[in-house]
C-alpha cells in the first residue's frame, strides 16, 4: 500500500544549535490512527508542525530530509501551503476558539477557502459537529459565542473546525489535555469514526491513551524515533530496552 | 472578551479569601493610605464639578436657555450663542478622528504584523519620541509650516478647521499606534496558530482573528489618543483662525476658520470681570465640555463591552 505520508530522513533544529529532530523516517498509511508518544521535549510537536508546514512561521529553523504527502514533496517550491493546511488539518493542546460565534468558528476556514454558498456551509457545520460529537450539545445555540462553551466542548469545536474543511489528514497534538475523563472518552470514541474517513496522527495525553487508541505507534526520545510498530508489538512486546522501560513506567 | 472575563473571574475568585488574615499595624497603615488617596481623587473631582456648577449655573438663570442655542457668539453685545463653538469643536475633533484612527491603526498593524524587525526597531523609538513633543511646538509648526501650505492649495486662509484636525491627529497618532501595537502583541499566539492551521493567510488571520481579538485594546488606544487631542487648546487656537462663526455646510466646511469651546475659554477668561454674565457663560461652556467628555467615556466603556474594570485586565 502507498503511504499517505512518508517522512524521509528528516532532521530539524530551531537554530539554537540543539537538534530537535534527528533523522526521522516514518510511513503513515491511509486511514490509520498513528500515535507519536514519548517524554516531554522529545520533539513530538515539532514533528507534527512540520507535517503541515506550520513550522514556516518560525523566524529561524532548519530542516533536512523530505516529507511526501501522496507522493508529493510538501516543501517543494510552488507548493500552495494554504491549500496544504486545508488538506492536513491540525488541532492543538490548548483549545483556542476564535473570536466569534460557534457557527463563525466552523465556517471561518471554509470562507477563507472561498466557499460562500450558505447551503454548503450549513451542511459542513452540521456534519463536522456530528463527527466531533458536539452536534447534540450545540445545535440550538450555533449563534452563541464560542467562548461560552466548556473546555471539553471548545476542544471538540476546534476538532470540528478542522474537520469542516474535509481534510485528508488530521494532526492532533494532545487533543484531550485538560479534559475531564468523560469528555476524553467522548473524543476517543469519535476517533474510531474519524479514521474511517481520515488519516490521523496523534500525540496522546498519556501512555495509557496511546495504548487505547493507536493502530500503530512510534516511541520518540530526544528527537529520535526509538521504535515503530503495531499497537500490540509496541505496548506488549517492545523490542528496545528504552521503549520497554518507558512503556512499563520505569522512566518518563 | 470572554477570555479576559475568565481571567478576571479567577482573579476575583482567588481574591476573596474566606479566612481573614492576621493584620498587623503596617498593613493597616498601607491600606489606610491607599484608601485615602482613592477617596481624595473622588473628592477632588466632585469639588471641581461643584465649582463648575457654582460659577456656571448663574448663566442659565440670568437669561433664557434659548440664548445658548443661538447662532452668534458675540459677548460684547451680550449674545452668547454656543452653536458656532460647538460646531467648531465638533468639526476639529471629528476631522482629527477621521484622519488619526485609520492612519494609526494601519500603522500599528504594519509595525506589529508585517514590518521586518530592523524597521520596527527604528520606527518604534521614533514614534515614542513623537509622543513627547510639547503640543504648543506642534501648534507652532502648524502655524508656520502647515497653514501656508494649505493656503497655497487654494483655501482662502491657511488657518482652518482642517489645519487644526491635522495637528490634533498628529498628536493622537503616537498614542494610538503604540497602544494598538501592544494590544495586537497581547493576542495569544494560539489564536494565530488556530487560524493558520486551517489554511488562512497571514493577512486573513490579522483581519479576521487578531484585530477582533484585540478589539478592546484598540478602543482604549483610540480613546486615549483622541482623549489627548480633544482637550488640547493652545495648539488648536493657533491654527484654526479663531473665528466664532458657524461654517457653511458643504465640501468647503473643513477649510474655514473656526473656534473651539476650549479655545474660547482660554482666550476670553483673562479679560472678563469675575461674576459677570460673560464669566458665568464661560463656566457654562466648561459644564458642557464636562458632560460631553462624560458621554464619550460611557460610550467607549459600552463599546469595550463590560465593566471598566475589565479594561484593566486587558492592559
Ligand atoms: N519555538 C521553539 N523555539 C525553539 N526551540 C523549541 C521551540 N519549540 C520547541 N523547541 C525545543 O524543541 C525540543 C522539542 O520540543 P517539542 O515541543 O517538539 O517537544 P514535545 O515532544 O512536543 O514535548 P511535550 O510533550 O512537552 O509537548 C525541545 O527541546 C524544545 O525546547
Ligand atoms: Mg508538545
Amino acid at each position: 500500500m502507498v503511504p499517505k505520508l512518508s517522512i524521509q530522513n528528516v532532521s530539524f533544529d530551531y537554530g539554537d544549535g540543539a537538534t530537535a529532530l534527528r533523522n526521522i523516517s516514518l510511513d503513515i498509511m491511509p486511514h490509520e490512527l498513528f500515535v507519536l508518544f514519548g517524554p516531554s521535549r522529545s520533539g513530538k510537536s515539532t514533528l507534527l508542525r512540520l507535517l503541515n508546514r506550520l513550522s514556516d512561521l518560525l523566524p529561524v529553523g532548519q530542516m533536512h530530509g523530505r516529507i511526501l504527502f501522496d507522493g508529493q514533496d510538501i516543501f517543494a517550491r510552488g507548493t500552495d501551503v494554504f491549500d496544504l493546511r486545508r488538506r492536513i488539518g491540525m488541532v492543538f493542546a490548548t483549545p483556542t476558539p476564535l473570536p466569534g460565534s460557534i457557527y463563525e468558528n466552523l465556517t471561518y476556514g471554509l470562507k477563507m477557502a472561498g466557499i460562500k454558498d450558505r447551503r454548503v456551509l450549513d451542511e459542513r457545520v452540521a456534519r463536522s459537529l456530528q463527527q466531533a460529537a458536539l452536534w447534540e450539545e450545540v445545535k440550538d445555540r450555533l449563534a452563541d459565542s464560542a467562548f461560552a462553551l466548556s473546555g471539553g466542548q471548545k476542544q471538540r469545536l476546534c476538532l470540528a473546525r478542522s474537520l469542516a474543511l474535509e481534510p485528508e489528514i488530521v494532526l492532533l497534538d494532545n487533543p484531550t489535555s485538560g479534559l475531564d475523563p468523560i469528555s476524553t472518552s467522548i473524543v476517543e470514541e469519535s476517533l474510531y469514526e474519524l479514521k474511517q474517513q481520515y488519516t490521523i496522527v496523534m500525540v496522546p495525553h498519556s501512555m495509557q491513551q496511546a495504548a487505547r487508541v493507536a493502530d500503530r505507534a512510534a516511541f520518540m526520545l530526544d528527537g529520535e524515533i526509538v521504535e515503530v510498530g503495531a499497537q500490540k508489538d509496541l505496548f506488549v512486546y517492545p523490542q528496545d530496552k528504552r521503549t520497554e522501560d518507558y512503556v512499563s513506567g520505569r522512566f518518563g | 472578551m470572554a477570555t479576559y472575563e475568565e481571567i478576571e473571574q479567577t482573579r476575583e475568585d482567588t481574591a476573596v479569601s474566606p479566612t481573614p488574615r492576621r493584620r498587623n499595624g503596617r498593613e493597616l497603615i498601607i491600606e489606610g493610605l491607599i484608601l485615602a488617596s482613592g477617596v481624595s481623587v473622588i473628592i477632588i473631582i466632585t469639588l471641581i464639578f461643584l465649582f463648575l456648577l457654582k460659577e456656571g449655573l448663574p448663566a442659565f438663570t440670568s437669561q433664557p436657555i434659548s440664548t445658548f442655542w443661538g447662532r452668534r457668539w458675540y459677548p460684547i453685545e451680550e449674545t452668547y450663542g454656543l452653536l458656532p463653538l460647538l460646531a467648531g469643536s465638533l468639526l476639529v475633533t471629528v476631522g482629527a478622528v477621521v484622519i488619526a484612527v485609520p492612519l494609526g491603526l494601519t500603522t500599528a498593524v504594519y509595525l506589529g504584523e508585517f514590518a521586518p524587525d530592523w524597521l520596527r526597531e527604528i520606527l518604534k523609538p521614533l514614534i515614542e519620541v513623537l509622543a513627547g513633543i510639547p503640543s504648543i511646538v506642534l501648534g507652532f509648526l502648524g502655524w508656520v509650516a502647515l497653514a501656508p501650505l494649505i493656503q497655497n492649495m487654494g483655501a482662502p486662509t491657511g488657518l482652518t478647521a482642517f489645519t487644526g484636525s491635522l495637528i490634533l491627529a498628529y498628536m493622537a497618532l503616537p498614542t494610538i499606534i503604540s497602544i494598538t501595537e501592544d494590544a495586537l502583541y497581547a493576542v495569544p499566539k494560539e489564536y494565530r496558530d488556530g487560524s493558520l492551521a486551517i489554511g488562512a493567510t497571514h493577512w486573513q488571520t490579522v483581519w479576521r482573528v487578531v484585530l477582533p481579538a484585540a478589539r478592546s485594546g484598540i478602543v482604549i488606544a483610540i480613546m486615549l489618543g483622541v482623549g489627548r487631542a480633544i482637550g488640547e487648546t493652545m495648539a488648536v487656537m493657533l491654527v484654526t483662525g479663531n473665528a466664532a462663526n458657524i461654517p457653511e455646510l458643504g465640501l468647503g466646511m473643513m477649510f474655514q476658520p473656526i473656534r473651539t469651546m476650549t479655545a474660547t475659554i482660554a482666550a476670553e477668561m483673562g479679560e472678563v470681570a469675575q461674576g459677570s454674565t460673560h464669566y458665568s457663560v464661560l463656566f457654562a461652556i466648561g459644564i458642557v465640555l464636562f458632560i460631553i467628555t462624560f458621554l464619550v467615556n460611557s460610550l467607549a466603556t459600552r463599546l469595550i463591552g463590560g465593566r471598566p474594570k475589565q479594561r484593566g485586565a486587558q492592559l
